[in-house]
């Protein structure tokens, strides 16, 4: 028998109907999500409620939370999963930050117009392009990156601690090269300035529109890596890596296209924490590096829903201590992370490897 | 019917790391047969096996698979030459839905509407339990139902040649009995299957020729009716280690 004929001869004759559970399109484990560490979001923010005492200071503090972890969440989540595909530690992401935040400051810089007025429209449209650069400019280095500095030692955690680091110190010395060793400031557009009263409680502007801007980020990633057939196979390249090769997808061109998705990301995050801190300088990368490490361990090394949650929880941890008490704020995400790995040693959703 | 094999491994040595584990295999998997390849712990089998996918290359030797020379391929490109592999571990996704599974395993497919209505009954006629659990996470399955899974993923497109590592490792009598008939009827639709197996009991049901693997080569072939008949070549060749299993 011809081998094509044999092939054929797999599948008995005959036409049917398909299935009609075949056919179903609920969504996949909807009714087996795990939902507890999502609880840990409102558990630990009311919490906070009676330590803060205040009602107003509380809605503050809480969506500043919320905004930070969101920053956060962008930042890490492709981290996160340039772990879990490729088991690469790379501890050089931070640079990507630095560099998304600076190209906004050359982006930003000449727009004083549309920066300058009062419209909130215009203010998005000058943020919105320097966003895009910084996505654009960190994506292209993350490529390069990858190439010359990663790809030559996988499966080589000790080598690519070591490396990566390099990397991030080269890197900054780059940016110094570029746009000097100081503090730039990076205002806030005009119209992002100031805050929603509502009530008693003052939300500053631009902490919704972060709030927002990494909401609509999440569900992007929930859409891709959920309704798609690439985040299909980011799902299952996580897990078992050799198999879905076995099956014969080439995941080494995934794990390009997710290194230079998450660099951009870092680069989009870089934008946000600049704003956010209103000021850049070429170490940023190495100091959010060391929370972005906390998040992705909390949330379980893989994880992008596992990232999400973390990153909240740390956002509002890092605002409520701060507030609380200031001295406890330096250290409070590590207590976070020994008691979250305490009650789920692999992290909030460890991700099942092979 | 062409006299070539389908796949034929020619004086194949592997090395992993510092060992050397397949000391010149020497293979042929006649198309639309079931080869066995039977072989004590340790033999090879698996190394056999993952030598063929690319898992890991050979250092010596060639395979040669539907005419061309696969020995220094990537593992995708072999899975796209027409070879399915179900491992000793299953490759399951646990955290994917059984439906995911096969979405995956379909690579022409976008999702599940995508996939061969036909071929997908065939599979859940075969395994019922694969439509009982279509939208129920895989991690969820029992060991049973995890191994008809790895198996309807290796069959949910037409594949010139199927490898499957010890399928009823681990697996409860009655499911053994059930995983037989499914390779039985998947055997008399006409696939060409390469099986590693222990259980010398469901291996000569399934078998038309038979390959002995010790110590990292083939010490026996031929046909498995032969060895059935033979007891003394089996006690020889087996021994203990599959006699345990029968």
């Amino acid at each position: 028998m011809s081998t094509q004929s044999q092939a054929a001869a797999q599948r008995p004759a005959g036409t049917a109907e398909r299935p009609a559970a075949a056919t179903r399109s609920r969504t996949p484990r909807a009714a087996d999500v795990d939902r507890l560490p999502w609880l840990l979001v409102p558990l630990l923010a009311l919490l906070a409620l009676p330590l803060v005492g205040s009602l107003p200071s509380w809605v503050t503090l809480t969506v500043a939370g919320l905004a930070m972890g969101m920053i956060i969440f962008i930042i890490a989540s492709g981290l996160t999963l340039i772990f879990g595909l490729m088991d690469v530690l790379n501890f050089g992401h931070g640079v990507f930050i630095a560099l998304g935040a600076f190209v906004a400051v050359s982006v930003l810089g000449p727009m004083g117009a549309l920066t300058g007025s009062a419209s909130m429209a215009a203010n998005l449209v000058a943020v919105g392009a320097a966003m895009l650069a910084a996505m654009a400019v960190a994506g292209a280095i993350g490529y390069v990156f990858e190439r010359l500095i990663v790809r030559p030692v996988y499966g080589q955690h000790l080598k690519q601690i070591l490396i990566t680091m390099g990397g991030m110190i080269i890197g900054e010395e780059l940016i110094k090269v570029v746009w000097g060793p100081e503090q730039i400031p990076l205002p806030l557009p005009q119209g992002l300035r100031g805050a929603y009263i509502v009530g008693d409680a003052a939300i500053e502007k631009y902490r919704v529109i972060a709030v927002v801007v990494g909401l609509a980020v999440f569900v992007a990633m929930l859409f891709v890596l959920n309704r798609t057939k690439i985040g299909l196979l980011i799902r299952a390249g996580v897990q078992d890596r050799e198999m879905v090769e076995s099956l014969g997808y080439r995941i080494r061109r995934l794990f390009v296209g997710v290194f230079v998705a998450g660099s951009a990301l870092a680069g989009l995050g870089g934008v946000m924490w600049g704003l956010y801190q209103q000021n850049v300088i070429p170490q940023m990368g190495a100091q959010v590096n060391i929370l972005i490490f906390i998040v992705i361990i909390i949330g379980g090394l893989g994880s992008a829903g596992g990232c999400f949650v973390g990153a909240l929880l740390v956002g509002l941890m890092a605002n409520y201590t701060g507030f609380l008490a200031p001295k406890v704020a330096l250290f409070s995400n590590i207590l976070l992370m020994v008691a979250i790995l305490l009650w789920r040693p692999q992290g909030l959703y460890p991700v099942a490897k092979r | 019917m062409s006299d070539a094999p389908l796949l034929a491994l020619a004086g194949v040595h592997t090395h992993i790391g510092a060992y050397h584990i397949l000391h010149g295999v020497d293979l042929d998997v006649p198309a639309g047969q079931t080869t066995l390849l039977l072989g004590r712990n340790g033999a090879g089998k698996t190394t056999t096996l993952r030598t063929i996918m690319g898992l890991w290359t050979a250092s010596a030797g060639q395979v040669r698979f539907d005419g061309q020379d696969i020995t220094k391929r990537a593992t995708p490109e072999i899975s796209q030459a027409g070879i399915a592999y179900v491992p000793e571990s299953m490759g399951i996704f646990a955290d994917l839905t059984v439906r995911e599974n096969m979405v995956l395993a379909a690579r022409g497919a976008r999702d599940a509407d995508a996939i061969d209505a036909e071929r997908l009954r065939w599979i859940f006629e075969l395994f019922p339990a694969m439509q009982k659990f279509w939208n129920h996470p895989a991690g969820l399955l029992s060991g049973g139902q995890k191994q008809m899974l790895a198996v309807s993923r290796a069959i949910v497109e037409p594949r010139k040649l199927i490898l499957i590592d010890e399928p009823s490792k681990g697996l409860a009598p009655s499911i053994v009995r059930n995983m037989l008939s499914a390779f039985l009827q998947l055997k008399s639709a006409g696939a060409t299957i390469l099986l590693v197996e222990q259980n010398f009991a469901f291996a000569r049901q399934l078998g038309d020729t038979v390959a002995v693997m010790d110590d990292g080569r083939i010490v026996h072939r031929g046909a498995m009716a032969a060895l059935v008949e033979d007891e003394a070549l089996q006690g020889r060749l087996l021994g203990l280690s599959l006699g345990a299993h029968q």
